[in-house]
Parts: structure tokens; C-alpha cells; sequence
């Protein structure tokens, strides 16, 4: 899976959780509970939709590593592996 | 039209989801109707099969209409002798379907109203007179379960609860946030017109909990864990089954425990609005369940699509600020209800324990409550139980 596949799980699976939000206009860097208002139940709701999606299973300490867009997209290509190319 | 909140004067009914001759259950969902709150779901309250619906698409049907007709179990069993227990009667509906939709602002047909015959005296307690009389039912052919066949309350009502079965739908239907703000001020301003609120505070240390649930959690996939929320609304519910002061209605001057904790969940809606659909006997549910109901209702809360039942009867209200909140919320009471507890955010701060000083995370639980209910006695207790029961995660 290449990071533009896992951007485009990431976008869908904040579409659901957000979907009043324009996420092409959200930074990357950006704080996502800021950026999307999400409280705690929604970075469950997508922590839980990425392990349905991706098979990560995503530890609770793993949390603050997926706070960004950028940040998880890091952590994932790390969980899943080298990319097969 | 079933009221779904005092403020309610009348919902459109945007969908069916059942048809003459469909069998439906109690709690089936029959109907799609919009108000002020959203798109609400209708359920229905009695088994049996719909006879005939009574109300069109798109059609504004002021509360207290029948939408349907449905012929109960009993009724279908009775067959031809029906003769002996005539059908319930029904408020003629003429189709108030509003055309042209784009032009004039549409105005609402009164549906005729039917009268008892003056000539017949009816046996009816006065409570059901009064319903009747609003909702203009005819007593005289409702049947009586009350002392010597008299019309009790509960018979009109049942009547009325005309409506049908189905299987859910999914359809995304926008919430109206200008209108559910014009509900909130409604019900606000009545809130501090008629309520005595007093406030009270306590602060619970919390450590306990999230040790434990950090231990719960790593052991679960995501799908599987729980919340500190669902911790705290736990606590209050077991603690709002043993003080009824705070767990009920206040209603024509009168207060009415409730039998059951209906734990209303304030969930606020991005762009500006809140509601708080019931968790239905959040006391009696495992944590497990209560957790999962929680992640129900927000998810379909951000669909926009909450039931009837759970807009309508929440007994106490629980609103948690949530990790982007700050320490405290004094609550503003939702009437008919007398009490609601505010949960805040989770902070770090000095704390004393065993006469040593140490870093704790510490909510701050607040009560606002109804003084012509209950007391500051009595709601200190009640705090203090809620902080007691959050010491011992493990056996919420």
C-alpha cells in the first residue's frame, strides 16, 4: 500500500467521522481534533475504522502519533511495512 | 403525532416506512418525521397491522394527529365480533398536503375535530377528558380499562398511538440547525423562567479510572474500548436510581420520580447545536453495552437520525465537556426534567493523598438542579456518591 492509498483511506475514513469538513482545506500538520472539532468518541470511531480498513490494530499509547494527518500517515507506512513496489 | 419535547407544536412527515397491511411490533420504526430537533424516527407502541395511513408525504401535522391507523392484535382476533369493541375512532385528517410548495408560505389546515355526542354520557377520568379534548378524540368509542369501564388517560392515549412497522433506512436528511437553535431557546428560556436551579460542585480524582481503563483497553481491539464518558454516565445513572429527587419529571406543578433512569446525553453537533437523545436504562445496562450505545447514538446523531422514544423521555441529562472542554459545567436543566450533570474536561493537579502531595487527573462533577425538588443536602449526597462509585471502576 503507497502513501498516496493510505492518505486516501485516512480522507475517507475523517469524511465519515467529519463529513461537514472540507478536508482538502485541512492542513496535514495540523492538529485534528482542533482542526475537525472531533472529541474523544470520533478519534475512537476512526482509530476503530482504521484497524477495520488497514488491519492495524492501533494501541492507546500509539494515539498521539496520529494526531496529524501527516503523523499518521508515517505510523501506518511504518505498521504495514515496506511498500511493494 | 407524537410530542417530542414540550416546545413541539408539529412535525412534517417526510417518510413512511410502511404500507397498508404490514405487520409491525412495538418499537418498530414506522415513520420519518422532521422537527425542529432533525429527522426524527417514529416508533411505534403497540402490536398489530396497519390499516390504513392517514397522512401524506411531505404533509405538517400538528402533534397530537393521528398519522395512521393500525388494527391492533386483539382487534384482529375479536374479527367479526367486532360489533361488541368498535374500532378506535380517528380525527379525520383531511389531506393538509401543502401545494404548490414554492410560492405562498404554506399554512396549515386544522384538521376537523370530532366531539363527543353531547346526548351520550361517557364514564372518562378527567385527565383522559382533557387529552381528548386537545387532541380531539371521541370518548364515547374508546374502550375503558379503568374502574367499571371508565376511559382512563392511558385509553386515549393508546388510541392515539396510531403508526407502523419497517426496516431501518438509511437517508441523510440535514439537520435544520437555525430551527434546532430556535428549539434550544425555547426550551432554555423556559428552563430559567420556571426553574429554581441551585449549582454545586465536587471534584473526583480519577486516576483510578484511567489506569484501569488503560489496562481494559490494551487488552481490546478498538472496536472494543471504552471511555472515561462511559465510566462517568455509568455512575451517575446507578446513583440516580437511588435518589429519585433527581431522576424525573416536573410536570402542572407536580414532580414524578421516575421508575426507570433514562440517561439523556447531551451530544453537540458541529456548526452549532447540541441534542440529548436517552440512553434507555443506562443503570441496568453492562459497561460494555452502555459503551456501545454511546458510539450508536453519536454516529447517528452526526447522520442526523435520532428515534422518537429518545428525543422524548430522557429522566436526567448527563453532558460531558470532553478533552477539548474546560474544568467545569454549570448545566441549564432540560424541563420536564429536574437535574443535569455536567462532566468536565480531565486536568492534572496537585493532590493530597496519604498527607503527601502529587500529580492526580481530577474531573470536576457538577449538579444543577431543581430547588422546588430537591435540596443542596440532598444533591451534595448525590455528587458524592457519583465521585464514590468512579473510586471502583472496576465493578460499574
Amino acid at each position: 500500500m503507497t502513501e498516496t492509498d493510505i492518505r486516501a483511506v485516512l480522507q475517507e475514513e475523517l469524511g465519515n467521522i467529519a463529513p461537514e469538513v472540507d478536508l482538502q482545506k485541512v492542513d496535514p500538520s495540523a492538529d485534528l481534533r482542533e482542526a475537525l472539532d472531533i472529541d474523544s468518541m470520533d478519534f475512537l470511531n476512526f482509530v476503530t475504522a482504521i484497524h477495520h480498513r488497514l488491519g492495524v490494530d492501533i494501541p492507546e499509547l500509539d494515539y498521539p502519533k496520529l494526531v496529524t494527518i501527516d503523523g499518521a500517515v508515517c505510523y501506518l507506512e511504518t505498521r504495514l511495512g515496506p511498500t511493494k513496489s | 403525532m407524537p410530542s417530542l419535547g414540550a416546545d413541539m407544536e408539529a412535525g412534517t412527515l417526510v417518510e413512511w416506512l410502511v404500507k397498508p397491511g404490514d405487520r409491525v411490533k412495538r418499537g418498530d420504526i414506522v415513520a420519518v418525521v422532521e422537527t425542529q430537533k432533525g429527522a426524527i424516527e417514529i416508533e411505534i407502541f403497540e402490536a398489530g397491522q396497519i390499516e390504513r395511513i392517514l397522512v401524506a408525504l411531505d404533509t405538517k401535522v400538528p402533534v397530537g394527529m393521528p398519522l395512521a391507523r393500525i388494527r391492533t392484535d386483539e382487534e384482529v382476533k375479536g374479527g367479526a365480533a367486532a360489533v361488541a369493541a368498535p374500532p378506535p375512532p380517528i380525527v379525520p385528517a383531511p389531506a393538509v398536503r401543502e401545494v404548490p410548495r414554492p410560492a405562498a408560505p404554506a399554512t396549515l389546515a386544522r384538521p376537523t375535530i370530532v366531539t363527543a355526542p353531547s346526548a351520550r354520557r361517557v364514564r372518562a377520568s378527567p385527565a383522559a377528558r382533557r387529552l381528548a379534548q386537545t387532541l380531539g378524540v371521541d370518548l364515547g368509542a374508546t374502550g375503558g380499562s379503568g374502574r367499571g369501564g371508565a376511559i382512563v388517560r392511558a385509553d386515549v392515549e393508546r388510541n392515539l398511538a396510531g403508526v407502523a412497522a419497517a426496516a431501518e433506512k438509511r437517508r441523510s436528511v440535514g439537520l435544520d440547525l437555525d430551527a434546532m437553535r430556535a428549539a434550544i431557546a425555547a426550551a432554555m428560556a423556559r428552563s430559567k423562567r420556571e426553574i429554581p436551579h441551585y449549582y454545586l460542585t465536587h471534584q473526583v480524582d480519577v486516576g483510578t479510572c484511567e489506569d484501569w481503563l488503560a489496562r481494559t483497553n490494551a487488552q481490546r481491539t478498538p472496536d472494543k474500548r471504552l471511555l472515561l464518558g462511559a465510566l462517568t454516565l455509568k455512575a451517575v445513572a446507578l446513583t440516580a436510581r437511588r435518589f429519585p429527587a433527581v431522576n424525573g419529571f416536573y410536570r402542572d406543578g407536580q414532580y414524578e420520580p421516575a421508575s426507570a433512569v433514562h440517561a439523556g446525553v447531551a451530544i453537540a453537533i458541529r456548526g452549532g447545536g447540541l441534542a440529548a437523545p436517552a440512553i434507555h436504562d443506562a443503570d441496568q445496562l453492562a459497561l460494555d453495552d452502555l459503551m456501545a450505545r454511546m458510539r450508536d447514538l453519536v454516529q447517528r446523531m452526526r447522520a442526523g437520525r435520532i428515534r422518537s422514544s429518545e428525543i422524548a423521555d430522557a429522566t436526567i441529562t448527563v453532558s460531558s465537556l470532553g478533552e477539548r472542554g474546560v474544568e467545569a459545567l454549570y448545566g441549564v436543566i432540560y424541563p420536564p426534567q429536574v437535574a443535569i450533570v455536567g462532566i468536565g474536561k480531565v486536568v492534572e493537579r496537585p493532590w493530597v493523598i496519604d498527607g503527601a502531595i502529587g500529580p492526580r487527573p481530577v474531573v470536576t462533577v457538577t449538579l444543577a438542579a431543581d430547588h422546588r425538588v430537591s435540596d443542596g443536602h440532598a444533591g451534595a449526597l448525590f455528587l458524592t456518591e457519583i465521585g464514590k462509585l468512579l473510586q471502583e471502576p472496576e465493578k460499574l
